[in-house]
Parts: structure tokens; sequence; C-alpha cells
């Protein structure tokens, strides 16, 4: 009898025990998936962010061949701007990248962050920071723009490291008031570094000026086109000949078809 | 158990030191295991993200060319994957869960055979010449858990809980047996002098505590039973862990040359 309760008593325990494997199983299961789903969420939500890299990091497909996602540049970093991306980012995690509305891009003259890249992913031949090309300030959105508003804010043009170069005021009469002047900000891409301290600087709730990568933010005139007037400066007269003042030649009779005019 | 608390203590250190800089303003190393600098002056580079570079065609760098050298030449003196049982703080993970499942009696439901880590090697490579960028960096766990832990990034834990429950539940050191940065080390391996030698293999009496323990069983089994076989672990798979050191009751293995008889 003793045995056929012992036998009874092992199948309890090993279904216990089966019990116990298959739930933990289960439980691992769903964990890996909860992972995965969580993964493909916050993907989805950090897809309208920017993310301007380093000076000296070229085009993003070229950063992404040669970065060997060390950290070390934003070890090297004195003013905490770079970040490493994480395992959620909607840019390839382990890359540095800065996020100038938190902290915007010092524009170190020693380029700290270049020294420290052992793999060239940041330009060592680059030793200017202003020759920098981190991304192209735009100004975005012209209706918050307390300038735009015709306000005397300008924030961002003090703010610029490279001010009256990168970042000018146009003027133009304000229609409104009927009186006074805009004072525009303009953003000149020959001189912007994409350093961010316009955005980091802009007064709004959300900035109106924001840096964009220059690949999404720049435009480019058709290869073969040319602006007569540079073109006019260069030469120092115009390319064609004068053009030939032929004379006006007014119609001779009206087209019936149109209604005689009566004088 | 003396060299697997001296390995625990190697893994330990190794962040240590890299966590020395973030929490105590110390910086004798900068950077990560993917790449760092070593009192501002000894650079050392991961040779699989290094490798990827070249294969997404980046031209090597001196910094990274040397630190990855360096890393190369250590290896191959002390053993490939030493990396794998001595630095890699995934290792720590697979341990657990390896301890886990066989506390509580889980089976392997995926079985790898032992080609399957060159294989995803092969593919790692093929994928950065392919996209021309180091596509496996981004999924790649041990570089991503080891950095995770060093700049505090939430993907440690994320990364760190999926490895744990991939081991836990699908495979016995389920990752290592596929791990790619492994199989790098296996290949380096096949050439390192410092071995594990079943040098006491006549006293060996078949209790095969050794192959419960080991990470890599399969490599154990020529130097131990084959009589005219080397009684030295030539396998590159091998780990130069020493579990088989700390747990035979017989003293049959030791550390030592490649070259000894």
């Amino acid at each position: 009898m003793s045995g056929v309760g012992d036998k009874v008593k092992g199948i309890k325990e090993t279904s216990r025990r089966q019990f116990l494997a298959d739930g933990a199983k289960a439980a691992c299961g769903a964990a890996l998936l909860g992972i995965g789903a969580g993964f493909g969420a916050s993907q989805a939500g950090a897809s309208s962010q920017v993310f301007l890299r380093p000076p000296g990091a070229g085009l993003d497909s070229d950063f992404l061949a040669s970065c060997l996602r060390c950290g070390q540049c934003v070890r090297a970093c004195p003013y905490d701007t770079l970040n490493l991306a994480g395992l959620f980012s909607s840019t390839a995690t382990g890359t540095p990248y800065y996020q100038p509305r938190k902290v915007a891009c010092e524009m170190c003259e020693d380029l700290p962050c270049i020294k420290a890249c052992p793999s060239g992913a940041l330009d060592p031949g680059l030793t200017d920071v202003t020759k920098a090309r981190m991304g192209l300030a735009v100004l975005i959105d012209q209706e918050t723009c307390l300038n735009y508003l015709g306000l005397r804010c300008g924030v961002c043009y003090r703010a610029c490291p490279q001010i009256d170069k990168a970042l000018t005021l146009d003027t133009q009469h304000n229609k409104r008031s009927g009186k006074h002047t805009l004072f525009l900000p303009k953003i000149h891409s020959e001189h912007c570094t994409g350093c961010g301290k316009c955005e980091q600087s802009c007064v709004l709730e959300t900035s109106a000026i924001k840096v964009l990568p220059r690949a999404l933010a720049k435009g480019e005139l058709g290869h073969h086109y040319r602006l007569g007037w540079e073109e006019k400066a260069k030469k120092g007269e115009s390319l064609i000949p004068e053009v030939l003042d032929l004379p006006d030649r007014m119609p001779e009779f009206t087209p019936p078809f149109l209604p005689e005019v009566k004088p | 158990m003396k060299w697997l608390i001296l390995r625990r203590t190697s893994q330990l250190m190794v962040l240590g030191f890299f966590l020395l800089g973030p929490l105590g303003d110390i910086w004798w190393i900068s950077g990560s295991l993917s790449g760092s600098l070593i009192l501002k002056v000894l650079p050392l580079t991961d040779p699989l993200v290094f490798l990827q570079t070249i294969f997404a065609g980046h031209p090597p760098a001196d910094m990274a060319l040397a630190g990855a050298l360096i890393v190369i030449s250590f290896y191959l003196l002390v053993g490939g994957r030493v990396f794998c049982s001595w630095v890699c703080p995934v290792n720590i993970i697979a341990d657990c869960a390896a301890w886990l499942r066989d506390k509580i009696g889980i089976r392997g439901v995926l079985f790898f055979s032992n080609s399957s880590r060159y294989w995803l090697l092969a593919m790692v490579c093929g994928l950065a010449l392919a996209f021309q960028a180091a596509v496996w960096e981004m999924i790649n766990p041990v570089t991503i858990f080891s950095r995770g832990i060093i700049f505090g990034l939430t993907g440690a834990v994320v990364v760190g809980a999926t490895l744990f429950f991939f081991d836990l539940l699908l495979g016995k050191r389920g990752w290592c047996q596929i791990c790619p940065t492994g199989a790098f080390y296996s290949l380096l391996g096949h050439l390192s002098p410092l071995k594990v030698i079943a040098s006491g293999r006549e006293q060996c009496d078949q209790c095969l505590a050794c192959y419960k323990v080991c990470p890599e069983p399969q490599v154990l089994h020529e130097p131990l039973q084959e009589k005219e076989a080397s009684p030295v672990i030539l396998s590159g798979q091998c780990t130069n862990c020493g579990r088989c050191i700390d747990v035979c009751p017989q003293s049959v293995f030791t550390f030592g040359s490649r070259f000894s008889k």
C-alpha cells in the first residue's frame, strides 16, 4: 500500500514541478514578447525626434559605417552636450547625438570630441570649429516667432556665436501697424554650424527656430542654374549681347473674333 | 571555486574601472568595451566592431587599428575566448540563467550546432558589407549591454533581461552558443598558447562533473577520452574559464602551454 502511496505522491510532485516549469516558460515567453512590443511602440513614438551628430560627423550613412559606438566623444564633451543613443532611440543605438533645445553645442575651439574619437568617424581634418556643419538652423515657425509678430525679441540672433554672419536681422515694413519695422531673423547656411544656441535660447515654449540635419533643411538649385545678376557681376558686363530693341508692333487689324472697341 | 571567484572578480573589475569615471570622477579608462583609452595613452578597440567598420568601407584610423591589434594580440596570447569568460558582462547573466534553469529543471528547446556561431559571424560581416554600415551594432547585445551599464542607459536592463530569459527558456547558454563576438575570439583561440590540459586524465573516473559544468562540453571529449590524442584542450571554443579545474574531484585539469605533452 505504501508503495502505491509513494507513487501517487511522486506523480503529484512531478506534476507540480511540471506546472511550475510550464508557468516559468510561459512567463519568459510573455516577457520576451513584451520586450519586443515595447521596442516597437517606442520606435513609433520616437520618430519625430531630430538627432544632431557631433562636429565632423559627416553624412549619417558614412557615420554609421565608421562609428565604433564607444562613447569616448560623449565623455570628452565638457558641457555634457553629447549623449549616447539608447536602445529605443530612433537613431542607431550607441551612437552620439545632441538635442540643442536641451544642451546646444558650445563649439569648443579645441574640439575635444573629435580628438577623443579613435575611429575617424569624427573627421580629424576638421580643426576650425566654425567650419563644422552639425546641422542648419531654420526659422521653422514664422507664425509664433516674436520678431515676425513685430516685437523686438532677437534672442536667437544675440545667442548666435556667428552673429551677423550665420544669423542676421533683415528689416521689412510692418504692414500690420503701418509704421513700424519687422526685424526678421535670417539664417545664412554658408556660416551656420548648426550648434543650436538659437534653438536653445528661443524664449517661446516651443522654439520657433530649430536646427535640422542639413540634408533635411537645405534646398539645392539645379546644377545648371546660373543667377544672371551674379554672372553679370563676375564678368563685369552682360553675358549675352545687348538685347535688340525691336519695334513694338501693334496689330494692324482687329481680329474678327474680338469685340470692337468703342472709343 | 578558486577560478570562479577569480573570474567574477575580473568581470566586475573591468566594469568597475569603466564606472570609476562616471561615478567617482576617476578617469583611468574612458569609453566602453567597444572602444576605450586607458590612462589617456593605451587605445583598445573591440576587434569585431572594428572589423565591421572595415567591411562597411570605412578606412581604418590609426587609433582604432592600434586598439584592435592590441586586443587581438592580448587574446591571442591568453586564449581567444578568455574575453567570454573573464571580461564579457553577459557571461554573468548566462551563468545565472544556466544555474536557475538547472535548479527548476527547464529543458532546452533550442540546440545550436557548434558551427552556428561562425555562420552568425559571417552574417555580421556580410551585413556590414551589404549595408555599408555596422548593422550588427544596432542589435549586438554584448556591446549594448556593456555600454548600457557603463553609460547608464536603460537598454542594459532590457537586453540583460532578454538574454536572461532567452538563456533560461530557450537554450542553455543559448546566446553564448551563437554569439559572433565569441566566434571571433574562438578563431583567435585556435592559435593561443595558453590552454587547459587534461594532464591527469589517467585519474579520471568518468564522474562527468566537468561535462556538466563546461559551457562548451564538446571540447572536452577528445583530450579527456581518447588516449592517443593530446591531453591539451586545443579547441578555440574553450573559454579558458577553469570551471573544470574547479569541479574535478580527481584534479585532472590544469592550465598550461599548448606545447606541453
